[in-house]
């Protein structure tokens, strides 16, 4: 399987933060890729800066072999790439349903549509379908995203994200708010994502989900990877020891 | 999306408050509107035979229009957490562009009444895209800018004018529009209620309204699904400008003469309205119907004051309280809602 997104010597530096120092990606189409690292590591950094959230210092980026850059987020969605950011970035005035169709509004048919009438009903029934597929806790389309539980909101964008993305899915500690349930079916979701065939990059401070669900763990440490790691051949000790710098010297196999 | 199958039933997928009543009962401004009526009841009890009359409805109504046309154009601004200072100064620039060229061309048909209206709109479009530009591109806040603007528009009419207002609007327009009524409405109100109408259309049900809302409510988020924040915002204040102007040629047809000294509190008095009609100053949240329920309890005070012989100084006093009571109450509501203590945030 050739390599479908990936990023080569990535450096980026906030002030005296060396965020990223020549950090190196990459992802496969069908699998799933943990990315994991202390607080601090440069995770969503990394992921901000492949998907055309943040400019880079030095580097480059590859999308189906060639080179590519993306100026704004949109150029990355263009191409099948959606995030789930830490911070969700929701709109909270709006409701699930507006949220997850903001930009890409499902216009009335004819003349009306034109005139920029949207299909708000349409909209509502499909995000609804969405929320049910993906088992989460979301009851209501029609309340404003700020009046939902942190785990809700969660939902709602990784259900907008898992919707439009084709190519690449980036989640970055999608589970962080959710309750025991809601997390399990975020990880079926994942698995049922990259069995469609796209790359998923999940971000995740479990060590547990990340063996459950990845195909294989790279790490980060102050700002670079420092291990690549098959999952079904490694353990949680190991990937903290990769993590906190404990077996410095081992650069993994996979 | 791939799926099409019906969603199950336990997501509620329509709007409880998708009726007209519902959704009303539902708004920030619902309890304004209770202000007002309780207002007008007390009016009404107190000089049945003067202030419920056709004849003082009308004559609110007509005092209302111009400044309901800024305020279509001020919603929109406030909802994504601007402000539009300069609507007055705006007003008073295009109407004296537009008295000043009507002068020259002398006649008194449609013909010169409509190069007026065309000439009004378009100079108020001009100072809307210059807002709408150093607010979205030059980044400068738009406090500084439509301040900046106000001061601008306000000289450059006092230039051109050199001070002293023109008498000059066509015999037609201050006869139909001005004065002219249809069954008994002013047709200045009736424009005016087109303008809100259409604007209340376009901020709820169109695509461009629903983008209004999201910068508002979480730029960063509006950015990153890819709507194009700068042109937004720019269309947003063009729009302001734009009905600025026009409202400056329905200010010449209704007084026959530019207003230069007399609109230096309409932005003031249009933005009141607005946030007390629950348009929130911090953007993403607010209704053309609310802004309406704005405007009209100053106007209505007024009226009210002077027929039940109360200074009218007493409405600005009121109005001013009013506002900072409507803020209050909708903080209280939203703290309220955070808290869970079950008041809907809708
Ligand atoms: N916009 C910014 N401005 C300044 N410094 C930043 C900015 N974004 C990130 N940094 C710094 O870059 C470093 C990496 O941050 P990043 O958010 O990528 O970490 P992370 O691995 O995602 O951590 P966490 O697990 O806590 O989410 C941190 O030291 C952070 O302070
Ligand atoms: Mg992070």
């Amino acid at each position: 399987m050739s390599t479908l997104f990936e990023a080569r010597n990535l450096s980026r530096r906030f002030g005296r933060v060396q965020a990223l120092d020549h950090a190196d990606f990459d992802v496969n189409a069908g699998e799933v890729v943990a990315l994991i690292g202390d607080n601090g590591a440069g995770k969503s950094t990394l992921v901000k800066a492949l998907t055309g959230n943040l400019e880079i210092d030095e580097g480059e980026i590859l999308f189906e072999g060639s080179p590519i850059h993306f100026t704004t987020p949109h150029d990355a969605s263009e191409v099948g790439i959606e995030v789930v950011h830490q911070d969700l970035a929701l709109a909270p005035h709006l409701d699930s349903a507006e949220n997850m169709f903001l930009g890409r509004e499902l216009m009335r048919p004819g003349l009306l549509g034109k005139l920029g009438f949207m299909d708000n009903s349409a909209m509502r029934q499909k995000a609804a379908v969405a929320f049910s597929e993906l088992g989460s806790a979301v009851r209501s389309v029609v309340v404003p995203v700020g009046a939902m539980s942190g785990g809700q909101k969660q939902s709602v964008a990784i259900a907008r994200s898992v919707a439009w993305a084709n190519k690449v899915l980036f989640l970055d500690e999608p589970t962080a708010a959710l309750g025991v349930v809601q997390t399990k079916n975020v990880l079926e979701t994942i698995k049922k994502v990259r069995d469609r065939g796209l790359a998923v990059v999940l971000i995740s401070h479990s060590m547990p989900h990340v063996l459950e669900v990845a195909d294989r763990v790279q790490v980060l440490r102050l700002g670079r990877r420092v291990a690549t790691y098959r999952a079904a051949d490694t353990s949680v000790e190991e990937l903290v020891g990769a993590m906190t710098g404990a077996l410095d010297k081992k650069e993994g196999a996979a | 999306m791939t799926t099409t199958s019906t969603p199950p039933q336990t997501i509620e997928t329509t709007a409880s408050h998708d009726g007209l009543l519902e959704r009303i009962k539902s708004m920030q401004s619902v309890w304004i509107l209770g202000v007002l009526v309780v207002i007008v009841a007390v009016f009404g009890a107190l000089s049945p035979t003067t202030f419920l009359t056709a004849g003082n409805i009308t004559n609110i109504a007509q005092n209302v229009s111009i400044w309901a046309v800024l305020a279509v154009g001020m919603t929109f601004v406030i909802i994504t957490s601007g402000i539009d200072l300069s609507v007055g100064s705006v007003l008073v620039v295009s109407s004296v562009v537009a008295a000043k060229s009507m002068d020259a061309m002398g006649g008194q048909g449609w013909s010169t009444a409509l190069i007026g209206l065309v000439l009004a709109v378009i100079v108020g479009l001009g100072w809307g895209i210059l807002n709408g530009f150093l607010v979205a591109k030059a980044k400068v806040p738009p406090l500084i800018v439509t301040l900046g603007t106000l001061s601008v528009a306000l000289g450059i009419a006092q230039i051109i004018t050199g001070g002293l207002d023109i008498r000059a609007a066509p015999d037609v327009l201050q006869d139909n529009i001005g004065y002219g009524r249809l069954a008994g409405i002013p047709a200045i109100t009736i424009i005016a209620l087109i303008v809100v109408v259409v604007g209340g259309i376009v901020l709820h049900r169109t695509r461009f309204g629903r983008y209004t809302y999201a910068i508002g409510s979480n730029e960063v988020s509006a950015r990153r699904v890819g709507i194009n924040v700068d042109r937004k915002l720019i269309q947003i204040y063009a729009l302001s400008g734009l009905l600025a102007g026009f409202a400056g040629i329905l200010s010449l047809a209704q007084y026959g003469t530019t207003t230069i000294a007399g609109q230096s509190l309409t932005n003031l008095n249009v933005i009141a309205a607005v946030v007390i009609g629950g348009t929130s100053i911090f953007g993403g949240q607010g209704s053309m119907f609310g802004s309406m329920v704005g405007l009209f309890i100053p106007a209505v005070l007024q009226s009210g004051f002077v027929i039940i012989g109360v200074s009218p100084y007493w409405q600005t006093v009121a109005v001013g309280t009013i506002l900072i009571a409507a803020v209050y109450v909708d903080q209280q509501r939203r703290a309220a809602a955070t808290r869970g203590k079950g008041v809907s945030t809708a």
